[in-house]
């Protein structure tokens, strides 16, 4: 047998299994009413998760984008500072965070079609409920035992089919949600870890720290050359450390706090 | 006659496709017993592209239960046959 009615069939056994469950075929119209309103109701909650995964990842692949920008900058500035060594780190991060984002993109993409995918199904189940309502008040209004029977088993058919169509593309974007959360989650801790920043810019990482020290460092050493300058040559000379004298007996660097210089 | 392709919704079929669609079917079904994922793969995109070709959507509001069903396009071999084993699988 085919493929298409086996499957067929195995969802028409399902149905039937919920007409088998009430005595009065009329309890089975309301009983199934009821399924119908729960499962759109797990349907348009179910769309509400996938859609907040979906903006968390999109929030996440903002701040990889970002972060990526500044793991650039700091490596030219790294760079230009004379610091291979950051610089080689910073572009091993910026690798790592451009690594993360392509596999991001492949997983927002999928997610997107689940959503699209689950709001055409809530959409068809709404009008299939509207349409069964309709139809299970005309059947009880009519109601004759023989002729009621096989009215209920089509309405009842048809109805259930849907749901379980819906419920399995329910499921697949609830598995499809709960692998993106998990590396949503992976993706936060390394953002919380310091291994990249946080796009608020509140975190600093290493690398920011270290530029930032050189940086100040040689603002330091600009204003102390430029203080020298400044002053008169015969005051110069007896700056320790100036560079002009040579003959100083204070070497550079060795300052009094140094203890083997004390001691001799 | 009615199908549904799951995740999508019915489709009515007139009578002179049948033999066509019925051949990819069946083709799917034995890639399905040979476990040959890729002809499955293969079969299944040909056989729903047929029935989207050939189909006529149902209205929203019918409640006619389908003559067949067909998987979802990105369905792997693996889940076509959980489907078919256990009919506890389906939930709803």
């Amino acid at each position: 047998m085919s493929l298409g009615r086996r499957l067929a069939l195995i969802f028409k056994a399902k149905a039937s299994k919920a007409l088998d469950r009430a005595e009065d075929p009329r309890e089975t119209l309301d009983y199934s009413y009821q399924k119908q309103l729960e499962m759109l109701q797990q349907v348009r909650r179910g769309l509400a998760d996938v859609a907040t995964s979906r903006k968390r990842l999109d929030l996440q692949a903002q701040q990889l984008e970002t972060r990526v920008g500044t793991l650039a900058q700091q490596a030219t500035a790294a760079v230009a500072a004379g610091r291979d060594d950051l610089a080689r780190e910073a572009l091993t991060r910026r690798s790592a965070a451009q690594q993360q984002l392509a596999e991001l993109a492949p997983q927002q993409a999928a997610l997107q079609a689940e959503q699209d995918k689950l709001t055409g199904a809530s959409q068809r189940l709404q009008a299939k409920v509207e349409a069964f309502r309709t139809r299970k008040e005309t059947i009880k209004a009519s109601y004759t035992a023989a002729e009621a029977e096989t009215k209920i088993g089509e309405a009842v058919s048809g109805i259930s089919e849907e749901m379980s169509d819906v419920g399995l593309a329910m499921q697949r974007a609830e598995d499809k949600t709960a692998e993106l959360q998990a590396r949503a989650g992976a993706i936060d801790e390394l953002l919380a870890s310091g291994a990249l920043e946080d796009a608020t810019g509140t975190t600093k990482d290493d690398i920011a720290a270290e530029l930032e020290k050189m940086t100040s460092r040689s603002d330091v050493e600009e204003e102390l050359a430029h203080l020298k300058r400044a002053l008169p040559p015969a005051a110069r000379t007896a700056l320790p450390g100036s560079g002009a004298d040579t003959s100083s007996p204070t070497p550079p660097g060795a300052g009094p706090g140094t203890p083997k210089e004390d001691r001799s | 006659m009615i199908v549904r392709i799951l995740g999508e919704g019915q489709l009515d079929i007139a009578d002179e496709h049948l033999d066509e669609l019925n051949a990819l079917d069946a083709g799917l079904a034995e890639a399905v017993t040979a476990g040959d994922e890729p002809r499955f793969q293969h079969v299944l995109i040909t056989l729903l592209d047929r029935v989207r070709a050939v189909g006529t959507p149902v209205a929203e509001d019918s409640l006619s239960a389908s003559d067949v069903i067909l998987p979802a396009q990105e369905s792997s071999l693996a889940e076509v046959r959980a489907l078919l084993g256990e009919e506890g699988l389906i939930p709803g």
